[in-house]
């Protein structure tokens, strides 16, 4: 079965690697343009009291919607094809990263930000400097989480014409062809795995040396 | 150098000013104590003085300059800023803590490196050991000789400290409080320093506000305020023992009537000892006298108990008589 699957791969190599592609390209957009939004969004709402509770409960429960619901809802707003794909990827990496963002600019020790204000820090300086640093680990554990979600979930994108590797899971669904189901399945889950193991490292690497476990 | 004058500072939902038309003068180069029970207004106070509180009235003259009109940033960067929880920078070296307010005024690389070993060593602790280590790496002393430090880095000529030895324990505290008064009067810095530990303020202070309910209640000395406290609230502030503290201040060698010695042998104090030493070994001995020795042993001359009590009053002792209320604290 695995070797048809590899012969089904070999005689389909371009259509494979053009969908790989899709699927790549889909996620880290998604991935961009959700965490361009949600950091800045994130440290804006951490000084801010009521206005912040509405948007954080407002992403918890967006965090509990399931990929396939996201995309159904998109589809009849929206339509089918790539931007629809790209928009309801987005919507399902901006609830991590935001929740993070936000938790860990709150977490920081209002004693090293009193220091920082008190030694003539700006606003701006203070979570440029301070904040940003400090909280940089726990914002990169959302983006993980997220990036992780985007790539699973880029796989149901194929429902809504996404492309990507769902689009072999969907077909091999739909005939019946096991070898060409895996040939979505397994890169898919490969990718996933992959990412979550290029994240962490990079979330390593970006954690500040003072704050690195002994 | 520092001049409040009717400086008043409210808080939505409380009934009384925190801080009520407090006027008080800091001369260049002293150590001013704010002291009183917690909710005084002391905090607050200090808090003013770098904007980091914005009064509702009164004024602030720094330096000669009303900081009221200066830009809140850039007058922080100008006065030294030390709190209890030190506030390191967990992400930076200690080098990078030190260095803050320099690279934050743009100094160049090398001028920067410079005072921050210079500073590491005024604080005692080896430049070439701790620039590259990391706040999580040093004790509750170490770290808040690097917050004095990091104060100290662009040579203010103020600083402000808010309990600054209040999170350590007792040992490190009575040597840190030694140390920082050395390094500090060396430097000749005008300091406002906030606590609420009566001992660490006589000890520390040129002069002690004692503050309550937002309102001044005392400003003078500390030996003057524990010979003549203002009122009831001052002398229990201070303390039943106020005249052993008083005495504590006062050198030994003040009280001397004989530069011979005519006492009975036996009983003697080192010659920089204090008043409180010489009547501690009197009690301790028995004796209504003791000789002062230098490091020689040789006899510098004799205490009298009967002397002390005297001289004692004579330098305005008001144990027994009535109480001096300060003349700006008539208000309601």
């Amino acid at each position: 079965m695995f070797i048809e699957a590899w012969e089904y791969l070999a005689g389909h190599q371009a259509q494979f690697l053009a969908a790989l592609w899709r699927h790549v390209a889909l996620s880290a957009s998604a991935l961009a343009i959700a965490a361009a939004i949600a950091v800045p969004l994130g440290v804006r709402l951490a000084d801010k009291g009521g206005s912040a509770l509405v948007a954080i409960n407002a992403a918890n429960i967006g965090r509990t919607l399931p990929s396939l619901a996201v995309l159904a809802l998109v589809m009849p707003i929206m339509g089918t094809g790539f931007a629809p794909s790209l928009f309801a990827l987005t919507l399902l990496a901006l609830p991590p990263i935001l929740i993070n963002t936000h938790t860990a600019i709150r977490q920081v020790d209002p004693d090293i930000v009193d220091a920082a204000r008190g030694m003539g820090m700006t606003a701006l300086e203070i979570v440029r400097k301070v904040e940003l640093p400090i909280a940089l680990p726990v914002i990169f554990a959302g983006i993980r989480t997220a990036a992780v979600q985007v790539v699973s979930g880029a796989v149901l994108a194929a429902y809504i014409g996404g492309g990507g590797l769902g689009d072999f899971i969907t077909a091999g669904i739909a005939m019946m062809a096991l070898p060409q189901l895996l040939v979505g399945a397994i890169p898919a889950t490969l990718l996933s795995l992959g990412t979550d193991a290029l994240f962490a490292s990079i979330q390593r690497a970006l954690t500040p040396a003072g704050l690195r476990a002994r | 150098m520092i001049d409040l004058d009717a400086l008043t500072k409210s808080f939505p939902g409380s009934p009384r000013p925190a801080v009520d038309r407090l006027t008080l003068t800091i001369p260049a180069g002293e150590v001013c104590v704010l002291i009183g029970p917690s909710g005084c207004g002391k905090t607050t106070t200090m808090r003013m003085i770098n904007r980091m509180i914005e009064p509702d009235a009164g004024t602030i003259m720094v330096g000669g300059r009303n900081i009221l009109h200066v830009d809140p940033v850039e007058l922080r960067r100008s006065i030294g800023y030390v709190i209890q929880q030190v506030g390191l920078f967990p992400h930076w070296s200690i080098a990078e803590n030190i260095a803050t307010v320099p690279r934050l005024l743009g100094w160049d690389a090398k001028r920067t490196g410079a005072r921050v070993d210079e500073l590491l060593s005024l604080v005692g602790m080896e430049p070439a050991q701790y620039r590259q280590r990391f706040p999580r790496e040093l004790s509750g002393g170490q770290k808040q000789r690097v917050g004095v430090a990091r104060a100290l880095a662009a040579d203010p000529p103020v600083m402000l400290m808010d309990e600054p030895f209040g999170a350590l324990d007792p040992i490190t505290r009575t040597r840190l409080q030694a140390e920082f008064l050395r390094i500090l009067r060396g430097l000749k810095k005008t300091i406002v320093f906030v606590t609420h530990d009566i001992d660490e303020a006589i000890k520390m202070g040129d002069r002690m506000a004692i503050m309550k309910n937002g309102e001044l209640v005392q400003y003078d000395t500390p030996e003057a305020i524990l010979a003549r406290p203002a009122d009831a609230f001052v002398d229990e502030f201070v303390g039943s023992d106020r005249a052993l503290k008083r005495l504590a201040l006062i050198p030994a060698a003040d009280f001397v009537i004989d530069p011979v010695g005519s006492g009975k042998p036996g009983a003697s104090v080192a010659a920089d000892a204090s008043a409180r030493d010489a009547l501690s070994a009197m009690l301790a001995t028995d004796a209504d006298s003791v000789t002062l020795i230098d490091e020689n042993g040789a006899a510098r001359g004799t205490i009298t108990l009967a002397a002390m009590r005297a001289r004692l009053i004579a330098r305005g002792d008001g144990s027994a008589s009535e109480p001096r209320p300060l003349s700006n604290n008539q208000g309601p």
